[in-house]
Order: C-alpha cells, then sequence, then structure tokens
C-alpha cells in the first residue's frame, strides 16, 4: 500500500482515522462506534484476562509437574486440593457468566427510539425504508461499487452507492427482514448482528456515539453474490439528517 | 423541509418485547383497519404504527388481499 492509498483509506474511513472498517489480517475488533460495543469490546479484554492467567497458572503447573524430581507414587485421593480445584473454575465461570448476561440483555433493550429504519435483503443487495412521515415513505437500493468503479482510496468490496444515514445520539430501531432467502445485518463496530429472514420481522437498534462511516457485510451464506452486498451506516449530525431525509421526501 | 420533519416513531409496545416484531406490524395493521370499519375515527395512531413498522413490501400484498377478500385477518 503507497501512501497515496493510505491517504485516501484514511479519508474513507471517515476522516478520523477510526478503524470502522476491516482491515487486512485483521486480528483484533474493530473500533466501538456505540456505547455497548465499548462494553463488549470490555468484556472480550476482561475473558482475555482471565485466560491469560489461567493459561499461565497450568503452564507453570505442566512445567513443574515434568521437571521436578519428588513425585508421590502413594496417592490416591486429596479431597481438598479436588474441593478447590472445582469451586475456583466455577467462581471463574460466575465472573465470565454474569457481565455476558446483562450485555445480553442490554443488547435486546430498545428502549424509546426516535427513528425506526427498515433493512430488506435482497439478493444480492440490501434496500433501505423511512417511514417514520406518515404517508411519505423513503426507499431506496443499496448497491455495492464494483472494484473497476472504485476510487482511489474506496473500500474494495464495501462501499455502496446509497448509504443507509442516520442520525447520531439518537436511539434507533432497525426492523430486519429478508425478500428472498435468509441473509444477516450485521456491523460490528455498531454491535450489530441479526438475521434477516423472510416473512418474519427482527428488531435491533444502536445509538451511534461520534459521526462516522461503518462499515459491515451480509452474514448470512445468501447464494452466490453473498460477499457483494456490503452495509454502510453513515452516522451524521441530527441537523444533517433532517435536511437529507427532508429533500428525499420532497423529491 | 427540515423544520417540519419530526423525529418520532412507534414507541415500545409492552406487548411485543421480543426481537420478533412480526405480530407487531400485523396487529396494528389489523387493528387499523378494523378501526376504519368500526367507526372511521381516531385510527391514525395504528396508521402511524404499521407504517412505520412494517415494509412496505408487506403492507402492498395485504392491501391487494384485502381487495381481493382473501386476507385472512379479522378486520
Amino acid at each position: 500500500m503507497n501512501i497515496r492509498e493510505l491517504k485516501g483509506r484514511k479519508e474513507a474511513l471517515g476522516n478520523w482515522g477510526y478503524g470502522d472498517a476491516p482491515e487486512p489480517w485483521q486480528l483484533g475488533l474493530q473500533d466501538p462506534g456505540c456505547y455497548l460495543m465499548e462494553d463488549i469490546v470490555q468484556f472480550h479484554d476482561w475473558i482475555m484476562y482471565i485466560l491469560v492467567l489461567i493459561l499461565s497458572f497450568v503452564l507453570w503447573l505442566i512445567v513443574r509437574a515434568l521437571t521436578t524430581n519428588s513425585t508421590n507414587m502413594y496417592l490416591v485421593d486429596a479431597p481438598v486440593i479436588e474441593i478447590i480445584w472445582t469451586l475456583i473454575p466455577a467462581g471463574v465461570l460466575m465472573f465470565i457468566a454474569l457481565p455476558s448476561l446483562k450485555l445480553l440483555y442490554l443488547m435486546d433493550e430498545i428502549g424509546e427510539p426516535a427513528l425506526t429504519i427498515k433493512a430488506v435483503g435482497h439478493q444480492w443487495y440490501w434496500s433501505y425504508e423511512y417511514s417514520d412521515y406518515g404517508n411519505s415513505t423513503v426507499e431506496f437500493d443499496s448497491y455495492m461499487i464494483p472494484t473497476s468503479d472504485l476510487n482511489s482510496g474506496d473500500l474494495r468490496l464495501l462501499e455502496v452507492d446509497n448509504r443507509l444515514v442516520v442520525p447520531i445520539h439518537t436511539q434507533v430501531r432497525v426492523l430486519v427482514t429478508g425478500a428472498d432467502v435468509l441473509h444477516s445485518f450485521a456491523v460490528p463496530s455498531l454491535a450489530v448482528k441479526i438475521d434477516a429472514v423472510p416473512g418474519r420481522l427482527n428488531q435491533t437498534n444502536f445509538l451511534i456515539k461520534r459521526p462516522g462511516v461503518y462499515y459491515g457485510q451480509c452474514s448470512e451464506i445468501c447464494g452466490a453474490n453473498h460477499s457483494f452486498m456490503p452495509i454502510v451506516i453513515e452516522g451524521v449530525a441530527m441537523e444533517k439528517y433532517t435536511n437529507w431525509i427532508g429533500a428525499l421526501l420532497s423529491e | 423541509m427540515s423544520e417540519e420533519i419530526k423525529v418520532e416513531t412507534a414507541k415500545f409496545d409492552a406487548r411485543f418485547p421480543n426481537t420478533n416484531q412480526t405480530k407487531n406490524c400485523w396487529q396494528n395493521y389489523v387493528d387499523y383497519h378494523s378501526c376504519v370499519n368500526a367507526s372511521g375515527e381516531g385510527c391514525e395512531y395504528y396508521k402511524k404504527v404499521f407504517q412505520s413498522l412494517c415494509p412496505v413490501e408487506w403492507v402492498s400484498n395485504w392491501d391487494e388481499q384485502r381487495e381481493a377478500g382473501t386476507f385472512t385477518g379479522k378486520i
């Protein structure tokens, strides 16, 4: 990647240098774009911390057992140590399970949404509907931009022609369904991943905490072009959003 | 135009607390049309809710079914 491409890429990443899109050979999580995702990242780090403690301890035990000269040849049972090595892992599992459950239920909590967006998965594109505005509904399709039409710095297989524009600091309800087969609406930075099932409306929500462009992809194998139906969400200030939706409604 | 835009949507409905909101959309569509058939007044709330929740394609399908007399809901 040369410097020009790198610069273009930074611009594409919302000008702030946040990682709201996947990177080549990425191992970690993308940067959180909502408060819930921050909690999820923290939870991930907490589990990793426990994992390192356990791995180090077990490794130390193995090394000790293999290198020691003093082996108890007549050991048949040891109730005290057995109670200890049952209770400590049970305690550790509790410390993982409780915050996990808390997050799970928080993710389902939609609060009082200010805006409803409908995302419909098609073979192979997403279409979006904004219909909180009486009889006039804003409806559009969002197709991937083919590699041959990309500008310098655009993200390959991730850019779309029409982005989903949503206001930041606003509770947004997303209703997801499929028009033909199973799809899945997923945006890692916003902690959203929900199946799009034909005949069923699935509800999820997010509250974006900073302006930016958030990238996601269809995450349920849905046919030949499954890899080519990305999701792009543009988080903007409320005023910009009302201008944008106002312009579309008056068209 | 932006002054006229009111950012509000269907409120949380305790009858439908789950991820699956299919019935929420359906119930409000049915309630709106039974309300119109019964009195025709004060039905706007249901309309706002089902318009916010239901995909446009579902609504147009159900509208066609109502016209053809094949709609399965009791309205």
